[in-house]
């Protein structure tokens, strides 16, 4: 790690501390610190003031964070034949910025669009074809083999990506995943709505909208450190609970849709029904059931006071015994059970060289939570949740979510117990960026980390606007899951998963 | 078994009695804002350029719900002075320029086009298209199937096939890579057919306005007959919509 430059969440720090290596160095440095233990946080390249591609690492390894920077060239030496957790990354890079990682495994396109350079297409697409372009699906050959293709509009109401199944009778030998469908520029516009800020709270809070506070939380994280903003404790104490309200809302939807994909209806229909007072929940707060406008660069938008806080723990204690009942309801019925386990497992060893995280991470036994490693807000407060069942399979996805949810309940009935009022921040909010600075943010939201990373140039303007979606890794982990699986528990796997297209796609 | 008949009788009834009985959401919501016409309009001016989606014309004093996501801002910065947002639900409209609105909307009862009502009046089945949003305005649709709402006892439902459809309910900023499949899907559905466009994504761009990845508006690819303004739409915003435009 000698050669990387520690760094702690959400502070920022100049673009000149930040190691500037020669590439093999910078290529050696990282692998060994991400071959074992450590994880990709970010990797990403942009341009710098002078139009040098340039390449940033930040890698976490343990409780520490490092980053590490470098030039790139047109092409260089992939590192994803020695740590796959690189493996969309690279496929990103050479997406966005038309560089070639020599030998990298997979390169297929991630998005489909244009590169930001105007260079010559690592695919060979001129985007005059309706996405994928050119690119032939994985296929696997044999006489018994047959191909199912499905998407990218769905039979439910889901958003949109592409999944082409190889399989011999039921059984499924390998899946494919295109997204890109949802590919709305949501990078490229963060830079350019940068000149008017006030653009970016509102984009920030629509790259995944059933993750709103996860990624308005990093957004203003970051805009906080860049700008010097204080938020205050009673922000801060609503800020977590608004996190805490939206991965219970999104687990809660989730136990009531595995129930409905195994035909057990009652928790479908009761999680669903509970699902809704956890977003009128943060109505009460935000005006908006997904919580949208209420965490803002410096706090939050509006007040959440005496009233509020009474709606939020009334209802919490009125719910609560109803939602245990359905777990037992739907964690003790054999019929579920029975499809619940063992089916979908990603291995613990296939967890960690993917690098997934969340809960699917927990659920193949990978601890990792951002909320204790590198607590925000007022984590420090609350205290840690365990997970029991952490085999990989649906069952353990499942498992680990009712366990938050429970953690989650007690978390918030905690913080609303501390007597805060929690004013709003003054409108309009008037603030510069530091010029020539960095900043990454982290926060765990409920499909796990999300982290934002801004670098601003000399007049304090933003040069990158780097966001990573927990979805970024863990669509592979569903694959993963579906290998030797039979094609009708797709949509059990899909579900336990539930990943995020919008996210994935920006 | 036992389990099953006891959480049954926790769980009760709980199916919503709109619209036969009204229904009330908390006062922080924001619905339909009114704009007061009488306030300074330098006031006004500074609201519309601090706001994020340039929604508002502070000349004429009109909001765009086309373009809003009802962040609440001009409201605290005016502090109410040129807008409150009051807790009114009911947004559709059936065409794009009576979104430009300083508070009134006309009744959309009587401006949704007669024979719609006469076809699918008793049975409407809607395909959903998801195309380049955020995903809430799909959520918040998916809801209107739970228990509280129950949309398909009003003989309205959400089909998996454009084939078995009577219109597409779209959502989203339309990105480039769904353009296509907006279109095959909207040919697929056989005539006549409606074009819903939910949320402010497909009416104007929504929060990514500018984007060069994106159509923005729905209208310029195919003919939209109901508006459904909102970051996402309410839940009830929607419900009140498809009752009004098709019952
Ligand atoms: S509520 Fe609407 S009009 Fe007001 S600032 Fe927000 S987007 Fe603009
Ligand atoms: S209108 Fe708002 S809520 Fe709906 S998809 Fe667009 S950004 Fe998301």
């Amino acid at each position: 790690m000698d050669n990387l430059l520690p760094i702690q969440n959400g502070q920022a720090v100049s673009r000149a501390d930040i190691p500037d290596l020669d590439f093999t160095v910078f290529q050696e440095s990282v692998l060994d610190a991400t071959r074992h233990s450590g994880f990709v946080v970010q990797f990403f390249a942009y341009e710098d003031e002078q139009s040098t591609l340039k390449l940033i690492a930040v890698i976490r390894s343990g409780l520490k964070i490092y980053v590490a920077g470098c030039s790139l060239a047109d092409e260089y030496p992939s590192f994803t034949p020695e740590c796959e957790k690189f493996h969309m990354f690279e496929r990103e890079i050479a997406e966005q910025f038309g560089v070639r990682p020599k030998r990298h495994p997979w390169l297929k396109m991630v998005r489909y669009h244009a590169n930001y350079r105007g260079k010559e297409d690592v695919f060979g697409n001129d985007y005059s074809q309706d996405i994928p372009g050119n690119y032939p699906y994985f296929i696997v050959e044999g006489d018994a083999i047959h191909e199912v293709a499905v998407g990218p509009v769905h039979a439910g109401i889901i958003e949109p990506g592409h999944f082409r199944f190889q399989c011999a009778g039921e059984k499924v030998f390998s899946l494919e995943i295109q997204l890109g469908y949802q590919h709305r520029g949501a990078e490229k516009l963060l830079e350019q709505a940068g000149q008017s800020l006030h653009r970016l709270p509102v984009i920030a809070e629509s790259i995944a909208g059933d993750t709103a506070i996860g990624h308005s939380l990093c957004h203003s994280q970051a805009i906080e450190a860049l700008a010097g903003l204080e938020v205050n404790e009673g922000a801060k104490i609503v800020r977590t609970n608004a996190l805490e309200l939206e991965r219970i809302a999104n687990h809660i939807g989730d136990l009531g849709a595995l129930s409905g994909d195994v035909a057990f209806n009652p928790p479908f229909n009761y999680f669903g029904r509970i699902r809704g007072e956890f977003l009128n929940l943060m109505l009460t707060m935000a005006g908006n059931r997904f919580g949208k406008g209420l965490v803002r660069p410096g706090g939050i938008a509006f007040p959440v006071l005496e009233e509020q806080r009474k709606i939020i723990s009334d209802k919490i204690a009125d719910e609560t015994p109803g939602i245990v009942n359905v777990c037992d309801l739907l964690f003790s019925a054999h019929t579920v059970l029975s499809r619940f386990e063992h089916t979908g497992t990603v291995s613990r060893a296939n967890a960690e060289k993917l690098g997934l995280v969340g809960y699917a991470g927990r659920a193949s036994g990978l601890p990792y939570d951002a909320r204790i490693t590198y607590p925000t807000e007022a984590y420090d407060l609350v205290e840690a949740n365990k997970n029991e069942r952490t085999v990989g399979d649906v069952h353990s996805r499942a498992t680990v979510r009712r366990e938050e949810i429970t953690h989650s309940l007690s978390s918030i009935s905690e913080l609303l117990a501390k007597e805060i009022d929690a004013e709003s921040i003054p409108v309009p909010a008037v603030y510069a960026l530091a010029p020539d600075s960095f900043v990454v943010t982290i926060n765990e939201a409920w499909r796990g980390e999300v982290s934002h990373c801004l670098l601003t140039d000399k007049d304090g303007s933003i040069l990158r606007y780097k966001v990573k979606d927990p979805s970024f890794h863990n669509w592979i982990g569903l694959a993963m899951s579906l290998r030797n699986q039979g094609i009708s528990d797709f949509p059990l796997c899909n579900k336990s998963f539930n990943l995020s297209y919008c996210g994935f796609d920006l | 078994m036992l389990k099953v008949i006891q959480n049954r009788l926790e769980q009760g009834y709980r199916t919503t009695k709109y619209p036969k009985e009204s229904i009330s959401l908390y006062s922080r919501y924001r619905g339909l804002p009114i704009v007061h016409q009488d306030c300074d309009k330098e006031l006004a001016r500074q609201c519309a350029e601090a706001c994020p989606q340039q929604a508002i014309d502070a000349e004429k004093m009109v909001i765009d719900l086309g373009r809003c996501t009802f962040c609440g801002q001009c409201e605290i910065q005016s502090q109410g002075k040129f807008v409150t947002f009051t807790n009114n639900f009911e947004l559709g409209t059936a065409d794009r320029e009576a979104l430009l609105t300083s508070g009134s909307l006309p009744d959309l009862a009587e401006h949704s086009k007669q024979h719609f009502k006469s076809l699918f009046g008793r049975s409407l089945q809607l395909r959903q298209i998801s195309a380049g949003g955020c995903n809430s305005c799909e959520a918040d649709t998916n809801v209107l199937g739970t228990p509280f709402f129950d949309l398909q006892r009003f003989g309205i439902d959400f089909v998996a096939s454009p084939r078995h459809a009577d219109g597409i309910h779209v959502t989203g900023p339309i990105s480039n890579n769904m353009k296509a499949a907006v279109l095959s899907t909207y040919e697929a559905v056989p005539a006549p057919k409606v074009v819903i466009a939910s949320g402010c994504c497909p009416i104007s761009g929504g929060p990514f306005w500018g984007s060069k990845d994106i159509v923005g508006d729905l209208n310029s690819l195919i003919p939209v007959d109901l508006y459904i303004p909102g970051c996402p739409p309410h839940p009830m915003t929607t419900l009140h919509a498809l009752l009004k435009f098709f019952k």
